[in-house]
Parts: structure tokens; C-alpha cells; sequence
């Protein structure tokens, strides 16, 4: 039972990933990611 | 010599904490990294803010992703953090997080060490819940984008890594300093005070991104498994548990981060942590 849920959850992550990249995600979280932010560092 | 868990896990959280914090020599002009590596995320919390940091912060990045105008759920970060948490669960926390090292450190302390109040345990779940999948997602600007909540309001990473070396180095950001900063700074420094006295005070009480991990336990590859055949029921795993799990009763606590503290003391060798661990069905 175990190792079902575990392969299912790895195909649901990559597939996860792989859409989320496909629709540009990771332009959203770079374009965060090299902006201070003034959220975390506690002024925004 | 036997190398014990112990000193294994040291030394990768040493080395994890040196990948994700690589870029030292922007600390000098108080500058972040801006290369294409933050588009991917770091296993642990780490923010992005801090001037060594090569990487983005899971927690920072699905609330971005989240909270902006195009999408309204990540499932890039989404898929990232199932990843982890399907193979590591909370050995992410264990062996791999920088915030954990340094509560660690902070823990060395000489100091009374007390143990935490199991309902300080689900504090994490609704900070998780409220912070960061609601608030950046439901308050939204008239331009529909949200903000990070956990970032803006909680997060004692955010403000010790990044704001602290960044409002060092500029004088423009110290002059935008207000009643934001000040309730951050007071959680940080409860968060600090509170993993002197406290075994990792922050993941057991705050962490988002722990309180994630945590429901990963009984299902992730790495685990931790008790061979109860074995087991004289001295108690000693119980013991010495920093965060306070009965490996034997809870191996898949969601509490238990995979450190090998219990494995280390078991006189009988019957606690077992890995990818792939040889206990007898009992
Ligand atoms: S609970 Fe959070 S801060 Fe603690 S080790 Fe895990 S990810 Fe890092
Ligand atoms: S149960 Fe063992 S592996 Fe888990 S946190 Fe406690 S000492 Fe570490
Ligand atoms: S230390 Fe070993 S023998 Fe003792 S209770 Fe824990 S698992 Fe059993």
C-alpha cells in the first residue's frame, strides 16, 4: 500500500512540476526570488 | 571509530548549508544573488533575501506563485515540495534545512533546556493553513496580486537572514523601518530566545514548510523503522529524542525528523533510519 502511494505521489509531483514549468511558473518565482523582498526582510 | 548518525548528519547539514548560502561575497555591498539558479527551490528554508542565497525559499515561492496576478496555485512548488516530502519526508528538516542548523546551534547554549507543550505543536498547521494557502490568496490588491503573509507577518528567517544584512548595508531601507519591522523583530527574537531553552523552537511551533513535511512521514521513502523483536523497552530512544518522539510507539511521527539521535543511543541496534531499512514484520 505504501509503495503505491508512494509511486503515485512521485508521478503526481513530476507531472506537478512539468505543468507548473510549462505554464511559466518558474519565471514568477525567479522574478521573486532576485528582488529583495521587502516582505521578508520586513518593511512591505 | 564509529561514525555515528550523529556526525553524518553534521557534516551534510554543514555542506547543505554552504550549497544554499554560496554566495558569501555579496554580504560585502549588501547586494542578492540574481543568477538562474533561484528559480529553483531549496528542500529547506532559506530565504531569498539573504545576500548568500543561491537559491528560492519553497515557502517565499508558493506564496508568490500563489498570491500573483497569472495563477492562482502553484503547482511547480506544489510538485517540488510532494517530491521532497514523498522521498525525505521531515529528514528535510533533519539533515538539509539551514534554519534547523542554526536553531540547533542556538540550542548549544549553555542554558535550563525545557520541554515544549504538545498544543504549541499544531500552531504550525495553522499558520500553514492561514498564512501561507489562504491570506496571499483571498487579500489581494485591485490589481488581484496578494501578498506573502507568512513572509510579511512571521517568518523569523526573512528578517534574521535577509533583513538584518540588508538594512546594515543600506541606509534607504533602514529609513523605511516601522511598526512591520518592529513585530518582526520581536518574533525573531522570541523565535531565538525560545530555541535556546527549546530543541528547534521555530519547527515545532512555526514552520510552515515543517508542518508539510511532517504529513510525509508515514508514507516517505526515508524512514525510520523500530525492530520491536529487538527491543528491550529501556526507553533510551524516548530519552534522548530532542523533539520529544517515541520512535518505538510513533516511528512515523510527524514530529520526528529523521535525526538518528535514537538510533545512535539504542543499545540493541534495533532502531533503523534510511532509504531502505531491514526490520521483521512483527
Ligand atoms: S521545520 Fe522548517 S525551519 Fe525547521 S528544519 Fe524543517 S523546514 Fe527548516
Ligand atoms: S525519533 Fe529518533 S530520529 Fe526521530 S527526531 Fe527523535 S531522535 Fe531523531
Ligand atoms: S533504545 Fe532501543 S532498545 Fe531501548 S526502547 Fe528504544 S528501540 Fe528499544
Amino acid at each position: 500500500m505504501k509503495t503505491k502511494l508512494r509511486i503515485a505521489g512521485l508521478l503526481t509531483a513530476f507531472s506537478f512540476i512539468i505543468y507548473g514549468l510549462m505554464r511559466g511558473e518558474a519565471s514568477v518565482v525567479l522574478n521573486k526570488a532576485v528582488n529583495i523582498c521587502l516582505e521578508c526582510i520586513g518593511l512591505g | 571509530m564509529k561514525i555515528t548518525y550523529a556526525i553524518k548528519r553534521k557534516l551534510l547539514q554543514f555542506i547543505a548549508f554552504g550549497c544554499s548560502n554560496a554566495h558569501l561575497l555579496n554580504f560585502k555591498g549588501g547586494k542578492i544573488y540574481t543568477g538562474k539558479w533561484k528559480q529553483f527551490c531549496n528542500p529547506g528554508l532559506n530565504c531569498y533575501s539573504c545576500p548568500a542565497a543561491g537559491f528560492a525559499c519553497p515557502i517565499g515561492a508558493l506564496q508568490a506563485v500563489n498570491g500573483s496576478r497569472q495563477f492562482s496555485f502553484s503547482f511547480y512548488v506544489a510538485g517540488l515540495l510532494l517530491a521532497f516530502g514523498v522521498l525525505l519526508g521531515r529528514a528535510v528538516c533533519g539533515w538539509l534545512c539551514p534554519f534547523g542548523l542554526l536553531q540547533e546551534l542556538i540550542h548549544k547554549i549553555p542554558s535550563p533546556k525545557r520541554k515544549l507543550k504538545k498544543g504549541f505543536l499544531y500552531i504550525k498547521y495553522v499558520v500553514l493553513v492561514v498564512f501561507v494557502l489562504i491570506l496571499p490568496v483571498a487579500a489581494t490588491d485591485y490589481m488581484g496580486m496578494g501578498k506573502p503573509a507568512f513572509c510579511q507577518y512571521i517568518c523569523p528567517a526573512g528578517t534574521l537572514e535577509g533583513g538584518l544584512f540588508l538594512l546594515a548595508a543600506h541606509e534607504s531601507l533602514r529609513k523605511a523601518v516601522g511598526a512591520l519591522f518592529s513585530l518582526k523583530m520581536a518574533i525573531l527574537v522570541l523565535t531565538l530566545a525560545g530555541c535556546v531553552f527549546f530543541y528547534r523552537f521555530f519547527c515545532r511551533t512555526l514552520c510552515p514548510l515543517g508542518a508539510i513535511y511532517g504529513l510525509f512521514n508515514k508514507i516517505s521513502i526515508f524512514r525510520l523503522e523500530v525492530d520491536r523483536h529487538k527491543c528491550v523497552g529501556c526507553g533510551k530512544c524516548k530519552e534522548v529524542c530532542g523533539m520529544e518522539v517515541d520512535p518505538v510507539k510513533t516511528p512515523d511521527s510527524a514530529e520526528c525528523i529523521r535525526c538518528g539521535a535514537c538510533a545512535d543511543v539504542c543499545p540493541t541496534g534495533s532502531v533503523c533510519i534510511g532509504f531502505s531499512t531491514q526490520r521483521k514484520k512483527v
